[in-house]
């Protein structure tokens, strides 16, 4: 029963919550800019005000382009289900393990390629090939760091793996810290932020994300935004409660502590959004083609990461 | 806690840590292979060595053996300042190329990179069977650094560049120094000096190659000893 309505409370918590985070992650680079920058609210506004526009499609367009947003939405939506958040104890957790979560993910991602194909723009088709070739390196490299986790904890369920880790078992792993690097790596790439892709800007040379929902509009697009704040929430969520899993509560905590969980689960994502926003605003923004560096990097990092399990004699 | 449980529980957190700090190291070696530009490289260089004084402090403390903060001394200050400081001057007063030309792209020796880590792995593991399990991943991460720095030797063209994975190759041996019990002071200082008496003699071998072919690329050095053709 608990589990039900913790379940149920994460999956509105999470919809509620990804607008702030994006607002949070602007503050510290408009402020860094020397601008005062908008409230941490702005993308509710945002949303709101494009829930209530009309929405405009291309006449060369099918069906596909009509229904890709809410597939997109509901996918993302559903992926961040799974991962536990401010507790353990929720009814999505054991329904699915994390490679479930990447292939969801996956799914996402082909449609909104398919939506950006789908008009016959340039821009769509260029943002669908480049957002392919980021995936074909990403994907894996997402993959490796989960199963060199795995080994490490001997599960693929992300709440296994959360009290596998509290319950003291594993020290200061190398391996989970050349895990964490690579995850980070491969974040930055998923959501599209600096070095990788810009979300701010719509520079024709460089876009990737925003080339392929530039032909939505009205409730389409606020979708596909609010897609993108869910899956940035998403990442933060599977990096903050798999290597910093501390504070969160477990199956039989009461409300005291999952309340707990909650305001540890909320800190660690606001601190990780300030974090990403200094760092955005320290890098630059790299070359298409230095993608493929940068995400083979994070692979030979997973790779790494699992090498280095079985010289520790952790597997 | 008991005095035993101490020594084992500290035991833990300083094989963790030493093993933390190496890995640091090598991911400073993938750095050094994955950074394009040649004052990026010296700076990452330049971090390297500070990291590996940390690792010499560290077994210095764990194991209580003073003569080793010496060693993290001079690691820190030959090689991560007079050495890097020399690098610059020497980029500076060559007015060499920033960027770094490498004979194979960045992704395949990456790639052959990680393919050396797991070689040394393999070598050291059955080697070492019976050590500890301490000592076994500091010769493993030790002897990764190293080959990494021979595979950056190998695939640069740009002689500077190759001075700095002979350097960072050495911070490998000093790295697999430092973590066995008993190195002699003595022969680490003479390693440390004989890393600077190299320098040197890097340096003039610089200033006498590019006045014989206004170039540091090494590719000229190969066809004047007809090696190509």
């Amino acid at each position: 029963m608990t589990a039900f309505f913790f379940g149920l409370l994460h999956t509105v918590l999470v919809l509620a919550v990804a607008p702030l985070l994006t607002g949070l992650v602007r503050l510290p680079k408009a402020r860094l800019q020397g601008r005062q920058g908008a409230p941490a609210i702005q993308p509710y506004r945002d949303l709101w005000r494009l829930l209530q526009k009309e929405s405009v499609i291309a006449d060369s367009a099918s069906w596909l382009f009509r229904i890709a947003p809410y597939l997109v939405f509901v996918s993302v939506w559903l992926a961040a289900t799974i991962m536990p958040t401010f507790t353990t104890d929720m009814i999505m957790t054991p329904a699915a393990d994390l490679i479930a979560l990447v292939a969801l993910l996956g799914t996402a991602r082909f449609f909104t390629a398919l939506a950006g194909l789908d008009t016959g723009t340039p821009f769509g088709g260029l943002g669908s090939s480049r957002e392919m070739f980021v995936a074909s390196i990403g994907e894996p490299a997402m993959l490796m760091v989960i199963f060199s986790l795995s080994l490490l904890t001997h599960t693929t369920s992300p709440a296994n793996m959360i009290a596998y880790v509290t319950g003291g078992h594993i020290g200061i792993e190398v391996s989970a810290g050349l895990a964490l690097v690579a995850m980070v790596m491969v974040a930055i790439a998923e959501n599209g932020r600096i070095p990788i892709d810009n979300p701010a800007t719509h520079l024709e040379l460089t876009m990737i994300h925003e080339a392929m929902v530039l032909e939505y509009s009205g409730r389409h697009l606020a979708l596909m935004e609010a897609a993108a704040m869910v899956r940035l929430l998403l990442f933060m969520s599977i990096i903050s409660s798999l290597f910093f899993p501390w504070g969160m509560a477990f199956v039989d905590d009461g409300v005291a502590g999952v309340a707990l969980g909650l305001l540890a689960w909320l800190a660690k994502v606001s601190a990780l959004a300030m974090v990403l926003g200094f760092f955005e605003s320290l890098v630059a923004k790299m070359r298409v083609f230095r993608i493929a560096d940068f995400l083979g990097g994070a692979l030979l990092l997973a790779l790494l990461a699992t090498i280095f399990l079985y010289v520790s004699e952790a597997v | 806690m008991t005095s035993a449980d101490q020594i084992v529980a500290l035991g833990h957190v300083s094989y963790d840590m030493a093993h933390l700090i190496g890995a640091v190291i090598l991911m400073m070696s993938f750095g050094l292979l994955y950074q394009r530009r040649l004052t990026a490289v010296i700076r990452l260089y330049s971090f390297q060595a500070m990291v590996l004084a940390l690792a010499a402090a560290w077994q210095a403390f764990v194991q209580d053996a003073p003569h080793l903060y010496a060693s993290a001394l001079i690691a820190l200050l030959f090689k991560g300042i007079a050495v890097p400081f020399a690098l610059n001057w020497l980029v500076r007063r060559l007015g060499i190329h920033r960027t770094v030309e490498t004979a194979l792209g960045i992704g395949p020796t990456m790639i052959a990179g990680v393919g050396l880590v797991a070689l040394s792995i393999v070598l050291v593991l059955p080697v070492t069977a019976s050590a500890a399990a301490m000592t076994r991943e500091n010769l493993a991460l030790a002897m990764s650094v190293v080959l990494l720095g021979l595979l950056m030797m190998i695939t640069r063209r740009n002689a500077v560049t190759q001075v700095v994975g002979f350097m960072s190759l050495e911070n490998g041996l000093i790295l697999a120094a430092v973590g066995a019990r008993g190195m002699p002071l003595v022969v680490e200082i003479s390693i440390a000096f004989s890393v600077l008496v190299a320098m040197a003699l890097f340096g003039i071998f610089f200033f006498r190659i590019r006045e014989r072919f206004d170039s540091l690329d090494i590719a000229y050095l190969e066809t004047f000893r007809g090696e190509r053709r």
